[in-house]
């Protein structure tokens, strides 16, 4: 599989009034061709930071590169002028966001915000641009397309904003989409809808898909690999499977443990993480889990630990996997195994 | 929309009857009354009231004064012997009305650019002059910038003439007077609202998609930015239409606002009531249309059953 992506070694800060925010700390990634690659983890641990790197949209000022390298196809993003940023954006890489009922223009018709993306490149005339705005909107699953091309977001529902993000994202025929949590605002039903689309689509355009998101539940769903981030850094990733069923990470195991189940009885509590995550502005010295981790030794409050590679793909940063490190068994882990039988 | 025209115009008419009400019996209570002058014989003073209608009950006034509005009759003036307020208002009001276009078309225009340029430049030498131009309209009064301008354009260097109202070179002054304070205003409004939408998510959005800074202004930020200036603009727009008693005043330009003081310090009942009416319904028609403007930028204010 050919690597589309390569990000090295990446850290990303903002200057803020109280002093420099370090939201990304030396994070390595990449992505294969065709490849659904989930980067999980809670708010502020620095992912949608991430994702907006790629296609460099964080301000800047105030955000600011502190090191690594982003290359998109032998292309290095970080250093790119705004003016080839834009021949990458939307047509080489294409972006979802969040939330669908802000994310649009509210008083442009959804045609001309899916058209725009050619309008400037001047692709097309004004009769194959309506086309392939149509096309896009059918693609997606739009009916009535030719009425709702001429609509405006307000007249639309939550999940067919969504759809109509998606096909922004998609009209440029890109070769990575971007999706930042696609479907936190939504409901669990139309979330369901919305991630089949996008996977379906993935699979018929053979597009590589980064997905954000804070719901292992989504991970499991539709990624082949998965990226986990807390503080801003990776502190495990791995195929789909050992992050499930081989976690190494306490991190991870907790966000598993505090899922809960189809199983979980009605008076059994859900296990949270205790604590809250690391201050940014100040990042521990150590790891940045160790304040909430019921494994943290005393160097894991010196030293960040290094990367320890389980397999080829799967590593993760924690001193429990250090040889002198006392074994220990990660709770859900179990519980997942047993799931799966 | 042609139904909710309709009944913008329904409530519209019971806002000017409403206010026709209040000014009726306001003016009244005021002490004194138009023919209270030394020089009048108790007998002229008699045959006034009687012509005006003055010994009749103040109830039967006041609907044969509706029935005359109904009749687009605002009766004659107290003051300004033989003239009706009709012929006072149709002489003035066009003075009134060439001046505030001028000064509202430049200053409005101007007024849009300057905040544009100050929220793209936020920060930056343009953001702080236009800052600085903002605070000297909105705090320098019309009748300072005035008389600078005479003084500066008129009197030293000679550029424009000083006052009256005779030619378009006549018209720049005044204009410019008038227009400052909503310039500033303006300017300022539309700053504030740049800067809000362009943290907004659809503009995130729009550079995602790979279009240009320009575009994204020009497509995306002005139309959502430009609302909250068209609210101010309602007001702001009748009330200098119908002319502004100071800056006619300095520039000695026969228009509406001079008749309008006057009256009041004359207690000239017909006229007040006529131009408080006139000017009401001004005010009322420029609210509809910025009720209409509101639909046409933005969609989702359109009303149902287009």
């Amino acid at each position: 599989m050919d690597k589309i992506l390569e990000v090295n070694d990446l850290s990303f800060s903002f200057h803020t009034y109280g002093g420099i925010v370090k939201s990304v700390r030396g994070i390595s990634f990449d992505v294969g061709e065709g490849e659904i690659v989930g980067i999980v983890g809670e708010s502020g641990c620095g992912k949608s930071v991430t994702a907006q790197c790629l296609v460099r949209l964080n301000p800047e000022p105030p955000g600011f590169f502190e090191s690594g390298s982003i290359k998109y196809k032998g292309q290095e993003i970080t250093t790119m002028s705004e003016h080839e940023l834009r021949k990458i954006r939307g047509v080489e890489i294409g972006f979802i966001f969040q939330d669908p009922m802000t994310s649009l223009n509210p008083t442009m018709k959804i045609g001309k915000q899916i058209e725009e993306i050619f309008i400037q490149r001047k692709l097309y005339n004004k009769k194959e641009l309506k086309e392939k705005a149509i096309e896009i909107l059918k693609l997606v699953g739009i009916s009535d397309v030719e009425r709702r091309y001429n609509q405006y977001p307000h007249e639309l529902s939550g999940g067919m904003k969504q759809r109509i993000m998606i096909a922004i994202a998609l009209v440029g025929n890109p070769s990575i989409v971007i999706a930042d949590e696609p479907t936190t605002s939504l409901d669990v039903t139309i979330e369901a809808q919305i991630l089949d689309l996008l996977k379906d689509l993935q699979k018929k355009l053979k597009t590589s898909v980064i997905l954000i998101t804070h719901d292992l539940g989504v991970i499991a769903k539709m990624c082949d690999r998965v990226l986990v981030m807390y503080g801003g850094k990776i502190v495990e990733k791995g195929n789909a499977d050992d992050i499930f069923y081989n976690t190494k990470h306490p991190y991870t195991s907790g966000l598993l443990c505090s899922i809960a189940s189809l199983e979980t009885k009605k008076n059994e509590e859900l296990e949270p993480i205790e604590g809250t995550p690391p201050d940014l502005f100040s990042p521990p010295i150590g790891c940045p889990f160790a304040a909430r981790c019921e494994y943290a030794m005393e160097i894991c409050y010196e030293t960040i630990p290094q990367e320890y590679k389980i397999n080829e793909e799967h590593s993760t940063l924690c001193w429990l996997e250090h040889e002198y490190a006392e074994k220990v068994t990660l709770p859900c882990k179990k519980q997942y195994e047993k799931e799966a039988i | 929309m042609g139904k909710y025209i309709l009944k913008r115009l329904g409530i519209s008419l019971l806002t000017l009857l409403v206010l026709i009400t209040i000014v009726f019996i306001l003016v009244r209570l005021m002490p004194g009354d138009p023919f209270a002058s030394d020089k009048l014989t108790p007998e002229i003073r008699q045959n006034l009231e009687r012509y005006y209608g003055f010994d009749k009950p103040i109830i039967v006034q006041y609907f044969t004064y509706i029935k005359n509005i109904l009749n687009g009759d605002f009766g004659y003036s107290m003051k300004y012997i033989n003239q009706s307020v009709n012929t006072i208002i149709a002489d003035s009001f066009p003075y009134s009305f060439d001046l505030g276009m001028r000064g509202l078309s430049v200053s409005i225009s101007l007024g849009l650019v300057l905040g544009i340029i100050a929220a793209l430049n936020r920060g930056k030498t343009l953001d702080y002059m236009s800052v600085i131009i903002a605070i000297i309209g909105t705090s320098v009064p019309d009748f300072i910038i005035g008389g600078l301008l005479q003084y500066f354009f008129g009197i030293k260097w000679g550029l424009f003439p000083v006052a009256q109202y005779k030619g378009i070179e006549y018209t720049i002054l005044p204009s410019i007077a008038l227009g400052f304070y909503t310039l500033a205003m303006v300017s300022r409004i539309m700053r504030a609202s740049m800067l809000e939408v362009v943290q907004q998510d659809y503009i995130k959005t729009a550079k995602s998609k790979g279009i240009s800074n320009f575009r994204i202004t020009a497509k995306h930020q002005i139309r959502n930015a430009i609302m909250p200036v068209v609210t101010v603009l309602g007001p702001t727009v009748a009330s200098v239409l119908t002319g502004t008693f100071v800056v006619e005043s300095i520039f000695a330009i026969p228009g509406m606002g001079k008749y309008y003081v006057q009256s009041v310090q004359n207690l000239d009942y017909s006229l007040i009531l006529g131009m408080t009416v006139f000017y009401g319904a001004f005010l009322v028609l420029a609210n509809m249309v910025v009720d209409i403007l509101y639909g046409v930028i933005d969609p989702r204010i359109r009303v149902a059953g287009k």
